[in-house]
C-alpha cells in the first residue's frame, strides 16, 4: 500500500530539491567536485535502476523476455534511435517474446 | 553543465544554429517547427511510459488515485516507478520515499542550471521548479550558445507539454489497468528500464563514471534477493567509490 503520507513526503521532498536552484540562485555555488559527484550519482542511480527493473521482479529473476527487450532498446537507444522507437521496441521485442512462449 | 543528461538523445538536428546566426527573422519559426517536432517525440516516449506507469499501479493492486496523485504531485517517471515498485514488492513506505528521493536528488543540480530560465515573477519561479525534468532540462541546456529567449522557450514548452502528457497518459493507463489485467503480455513493465536506461546512457560521460556505475548497477542486482525493496538502488551508491581510484 502507498499511504497518502508517503505520496506527500515523496512530493514534497522532489519540490524541495527543483526549488532549490530558483532559490539560491546567485548565493550558491556548486564547487565543481560536488557538482560532479552529483551528476555521477545520478548515473549510478539511473543505471541500477534500469538494471534492477531490467533484471528483477518481487525479489526474483524477472526471466528472459524482458531483459531481452531492454538490450534491443539499449542498443538502439546507443545507435541513437528516436525516443518512441526505442520505447515500443522495447515493449514489442518482450511481448512477441512472451507469445512465443519465452518467459 | 556537464551534469545535465546529453541531449544527443533528444536532438535529431542542430542545423538550426546555423539559421539563428544567419537571419533572426527566420530563425525564430525554424526553432519553432524544429522544437515543436523534438517535444512531440519525447512526449510520445514519454506518453507511452505514463500509460505504463498508470497500468502497472493497478495491476499491482494498487487504488486509481494512487498514481494519479503521484504524478501531479511528484511528476518524475524514475522515482515514480521506484517508489511503486518498493511498494508493491512488498517494501515499506518509508523505503519507497527514500528511493525515490534519493533519485530525485538530480533535480538539484538539475535546478540550478536552469535559475535562470524560470526566473521571473514568485509564481512563475513555483510553476518552473515543478516542471523541472530531465527531458526539460535537457532541452533547455541542449544548445550551450542559444540565446536566452530560446532557452527559456526550450524549457517551458517541453515542460508544460510533457506536464499536460504525463497526466493524460497516466489516467489513460489507469484506465486500460482496470480493463486489461495482463499488462505483462504487451511486454510493458519493459518500457520503464527502457527509458531509463536511455536516459542513463548518455550520462555515462567517463571511464570512472561508467565503472561506478556499472559496479553499482552490478551489486544491486546481485543484492536484490537479499535486501528489502527499494534499498538495491541505494546500495548502489557505493559504486562511486570508483571514482576515488587512481586518476
Amino acid at each position: 500500500m502507498m499511504p497518502v503520507f508517503a505520496i506527500a513526503a515523496l512530493a514534497g521532498l522532489t519540490y524541495g530539491m527543483r526549488l532549490a536552484g530558483p532559490v539560491l540562485r546567485g548565493r550558491v555555488t556548486v564547487p565543481p567536485a560536488a557538482q560532479q559527484l552529483l551528476t555521477s550519482a545520478a548515473a549510478v542511480l539511473l543505471l541500477a535502476l534500469a538494471a534492477t527493473s531490467t533484471f528483477t521482479q518481487d525479489g526474483g529473476f524477472a526471466g528472459w523476455a524482458r531483459p531481452a527487450g531492454v538490450l534491443v532498446a539499449g542498443v538502439l537507444a546507443v545507435r541513437r534511435a528516436p525516443f518512441p522507437v526505442v520505447v515500443v521496441v522495447a515493449a514489442a521485442v518482450t511481448a512477441l517474446l512472451r507469445l512465443a512462449g519465452v518467459h | 553543465m556537464s551534469f545535465a543528461p546529453d541531449s544527443r538523445l533528444f536532438v535529431l538536428t542542430n542545423t538550426v544554429d546555423a539559421f539563428i546566426i544567419l537571419n533572426m527573422r527566420i530563425s525564430w519559426r525554424t526553432t519553432d517547427s524544429t522544437l515543436l517536432r523534438d517535444v512531440a517525440l519525447v512526449c510520445l516516449a514519454d506518453g507511452i511510459v505514463g500509460v505504463s506507469f498508470g497500468a502497472t499501479a493497478i495491476a499491482g493492486g494498487l487504488p486509481w488515485w494512487v498514481p494519479v496523485a503521484m504524478s501531479l504531485s511528484v511528476f518524475a517517471g524514475g522515482a515514480q516507478f521506484a517508489a511503486v515498485g518498493v511498494v508493491l514488492a512488498g517494501g515499506s513506505p518509508v523505503a519507497a520515499v527514500a528511493a525515490g528521493a534519493l533519485l530525485n536528488t538530480r533535480l538539484l543540480p538539475y535546478s540550478l542550471a536552469v535559475a535562470d530560465v524560470t526566473s521571473g515573477p514568485w509564481w512563475t519561479r513555483l510553476i518552473g521548479a515543478q516542471l523541472t525534468t530531465d527531458e526539460s532540462v535537457a532541452f533547455a541546456l541542449r544548445q550551450r550558445d542559444a540565446t536566452p529567449a530560446a532557452r527559456r522557450q526550450a524549457f517551458w514548452t517541453c515542460g508544460v507539454t510533457l506536464f499536460a502528457v504525463w497526466n493524460v497518459a497516466v489516467l489513460l493507463g489507469v484506465l486500460a489497468g482496470t480493463v486489461v489485467r495482463n499488462t505483462a503480455a504487451f511486454g510493458l513493465d519493459a518500457t520503464f528500464p527502457a527509458v531509463v536506461l536511455a536516459l542513463a546512457l548518455p550520462t555515462l560521460a567517463d571511464r570512472r563514471t561508467t565503472a561506478a556505475a556499472g559496479t553499482g548497477a552490478a551489486a544491486a542486482v546481485a543484492l536484490t534477493p537479499v535486501l528489502p525493496a527499494g534499498l538495491p538502488v541505494l546500495a548502489a551508491l557505493g559504486g562511486l567509490v570508483c571514482l576515488w581510484r587512481r586518476r
